[in-house]
């Protein structure tokens, strides 16, 4: 397990670790509902053309 | 939180380049065919309506037009602005920094989950790792949905909005799950699982139209299904490649880490 050593906060406890991690990739997927898939008609607005050249559900 | 706030970094970086890379893709792939396609989505009201001008929703068409040759004019073309959909951004200059914007942000956050999957399999350790990576997020995130849910411009006819956003969020699930067992569990019922798990919203099938029926011309839509795909399988590979770069930067130990994909 000598790559364990050089992963990014290799220091913190594996709960820790685990916790940060999860929390990280729930910021992201909150990120891209609130631009990408959210209904109000503004923020849908503002982000109509990228929505639409993701492939995201639109409209 | 330590290692949260290294993540944060991180996909900061590589959401800032890879969204910055897509927004200009974008401005010469895919926004050109969208425009296209608004001249048809305008053209189509047109037709039923006197005032060309106004760009109601193709559903508020088809009732409008029922309402006129039954009533009088007067109260669905009054209709017709109060259908309209709030606040946009002018066109040109503004409509394109909001795509930008759009276009970082999100790949911030898809560079977040990214970061954050890949640290459980023990990192994204250099670029060609990254590539890998990449690889697997335009298979879940493109690919997979895409299947069900073609890429769709203006004026095309669709499902509920909602059903059709929970079809693509448990399909990427899915499909995430699926890649993750066949490329860390070396075990053949776990690879069959896999296959299942990917399979699976295929079978359950995406919401579909009640008609398909568009004023697009099929060659724009199939121009624009190859320009987002493309589009987006370039964007994940650079968005792969550059957390590579900047986390060996981060780590100062890129290549030792090359034993830990699969």
């Amino acid at each position: 397990m000598n790559t364990a050593s050089v992963s990014l906060g290799a220091s913190v406890s594996s709960q820790s670790r685990f916790t940060q991690l999860v929390l990280s990739a729930f910021l992201g997927i909150f990120v891209i509902g609130v631009v990408g898939f959210s209904h109000i008609e503004a923020v849908h607005n503002a982000a109509h053309d990228y929505r639409h050249s993701m492939a995201f559900p639109c409209h | 939180m330590n290692l949260f706030r290294n993540v944060v970094f991180i996909a900061a970086i590589a959401g800032l380049v890879a969204g910055v890379v897509l927004a200009c893709m974008q401005a010469f792939a895919t926004v050109p065919l969208i425009l296209k396609a608004e001249v048809y989505e305008q053209a189509g009201g047109g037709h039923q309506h006197e005032h060309a001008a106004a760009p109601a929703a193709p559903a508020a068409n088809a009732t409008d037009t029922n309402a006129m040759s039954s009533a009088a004019p007067a109260p669905a073309e009054a209709a017709a602005p109060a259908e309209d959909e709030g606040w946009a951004p002018a066109d040109g200059f503004e409509r394109f920094a909001f795509s930008v914007l759009a276009n970082i942000v999100t790949g911030i956050g898809f560079a977040l989950v990214l970061v954050a999957v890949s640290e459980f399999a023990g990192g994204i350790g250099n670029w060609r790792q990254g590539v890998f990576w990449g690889l697997a997020g335009f298979a879940a995130f493109t690919l997979a949905p895409g299947l069900g849910l073609p890429p769709e411009l203006p004026a095309m006819p669709a499902a509920d909005l909602t059903e059709r956003q929970i079809w693509w969020w448990a399909t990427v699930a899915a499909t995430a799950a699926g890649l993750g067992l066949i490329a860390f569990r070396k075990s053949l019922p776990l690879a069959i699982l896999a296959v299942a798990l990917i399979v699976a919203p295929h079978i359950v099938g995406a919401p579909q139209p009640d008609s398909f029926e568009t004023p697009i011309p099929e060659g724009l839509h199939h121009q624009f299904v190859v320009a987002v795909t493309v589009t987006n399988l370039v964007f994940w590979l650079v968005l792969g490649a550059v957390v590579g770069v900047v986390r060996g930067r981060f780590t100062g130990t890129a290549t030792s880490l090359r034993d830990s994909f699969a």
